[in-house]
């Protein structure tokens, strides 16, 4: 026995300490995390404003003010924060006058890899989108890209159909993407030639936020025009 | 390595991850993003400043920590530390350009699996004093950055025929799409290991000679 090799015995962990450890820096990381995101908010929120405000701008060149609003069941209220559940952002832009132009919501759908989401303007006098913005797209270069480039896909969104049904419920045609060079009817949207999917994805994403928008929002769009008169 | 005392002076260091150890030459670490975000310069010095400043952090902190930390919950300890940071780098890039972030999409997220963070963490920042760590993960974020831009520079001249943006070839040219989707981004990084298996090739015939 004396000639045996002592063992070395591995001193049992303290379990205490695993957890003080573990809370430690939890906490640190905790607070770290939080005193970086309340110094970069006021950063990140005013170059989210830029860069919409940029892409509003694009849409409607006229637009000398730009003011946010949130269209629910109860009726347009100024936009504060985040949307409330059901309801739906949109920007309203007015002219040098005060008076209102045109109005610019966002849309998103499935693409390809991502979301793509393009701002769309709409017009009352015509009930209808007249140009698209492309906001967020990852979709293949060469290829699904070309929702932004391709004159011939934009000029879908010249004059797209959304007019409303008598009672103001929903879209009186749902608006659809189509296979290229079958486009028959107004409201229908005819897709790029092997970029299929990105082209269908900007019109689901255009006829979701339609259909939720412009029934809540042209009952009541005697208030946006006069909020921007008097604002 | 914890026996053993730092030998290496704070420059080796430092040249160790840019040159000789290089994780996306010579390792072949962080394939994920050094593939899929450089379809241009610019995303990629982007993606190689956000993985330094990762690197740095957390391997200095880890580094500072290391004699506090216990064995059994070090994995955890360290997961918890690196995702701090890459939650501040993803602040920190929102506030600076949301063009660049749009352009970095998920893979800021990713720098928390990246396997050369944890790697340096657990190999060399568990074992040496900070300032050794903290040489270390910048010579490493240094060298990732430079492939990184390797990669995003020659995609991207010959992906859109230019440069950080800067025209090169003029109107006429006509842009390589292979180059600017993922084939690509493994043709090229296939074109760069041989060059430099060739270049080591080159200096062992040399020295062979």
């Amino acid at each position: 026995m004396s000639g045996e090799q002592p063992i070395h015995v591995v001193p049992p962990v303290n379990s205490l300490r695993m957890v003080r450890t573990l809370m430690l820096v939890t906490s640190l990381c905790g607070g770290l995390i939080v005193a970086v995101w309340q110094i970069t908010l006021p950063a990140i929120a005013t170059n989210k404003k830029v860069v919409l405000e940029r892409s509003v701008r694009a849409l409607i060149p006229n637009a000398s003010q730009i003011v946010e609003y949130d269209a629910s069941a109860q009726g347009v209220t100024a936009a504060k924060g985040d949307p409330a559940d059901g309801a739906v952002r949109f920007y309203a832009a007015y002219d040098k006058n005060g008076t209102l132009d045109a109005i610019a919501a966002e849309g998103g759908a499935r693409g390809y890899t991502d979301t793509v989401r393009v701002l769309y303007g709409y017009r009352h006098d015509c009930e209808c989108i007249f140009g698209i913005q492309v906001t967020q797209m990852r979709e293949t270069p060469g290829i699904g890209d070309k929702i932004i480039t391709d004159p011939a896909f934009l000029k879908n969104f010249e004059r797209l159909d959304v007019s409303l049904t008598p009672d103001l419920k929903s879209l009186f045609n749902v608006v659809k993407t189509v296979k290229h060079s079958t486009k028959q009817f107004g409201w229908e949207i005819d897709a790029i030639a092997g970029a299929t999917i990105t082209s269908k994805a900007v019109g689901r994403g255009i006829n979701d936020s339609a259909q939720r928008l412009l029934p809540m929002l042209v009952p009541h769009l005697e208030v946006v025009k006069q909020k921007g008169g008097a604002q | 390595m914890s026996s053993q005392p730092l030998q290496a002076s704070n420059m080796e260091e430092l040249l160790e991850g840019i040159w000789k150890q290089n994780p996306v030459f010579v390792m072949a670490l962080g394939m994920c993003p050094a593939l899929a975000v450089t379809v241009s310069a610019f995303n990629a010095l982007g993606m190689g400043l956000a993985t330094t400043f990762v690197l740095i952090c957390s391997c200095t902190l880890i580094s500072m920590l290391r004699r506090f930390i216990p064995r059994e919950v070090r994995i955890a300890t360290y997961i918890v530390i690196i995702a701090t940071f890459v939650t501040l780098v993803d602040y920190i890039i929102q506030a600076v350009s949301l063009a660049l972030y749009e352009a970095l999409g998920a893979f800021i997220q990713l720098i928390v699996v990246n396997c050369i963070i944890l790697g340096r963490v657990e190999s060399h920042a568990a074992k040496n004093p900070p300032l050794s760590a903290m040489v270390n993960a910048l010579g490493m974020g240094i060298g990732f950055t430079i492939g990184l831009l390797a990669l995003g520079g020659v995609r991207e001249i010959f992906g859109a025929g230019q440069l950080f943006g800067i025209s090169l070839f003029g109107q006429n040219f006509q842009p390589w799409v292979v180059m600017v989707l993922p084939p690509g981004g493994f043709f090229v990084l296939g074109l760069w290991l041989l060059f430099f298996a060739w270049l080591a090739k080159r200096k062992e015939a040399r020295h062979g000679a």
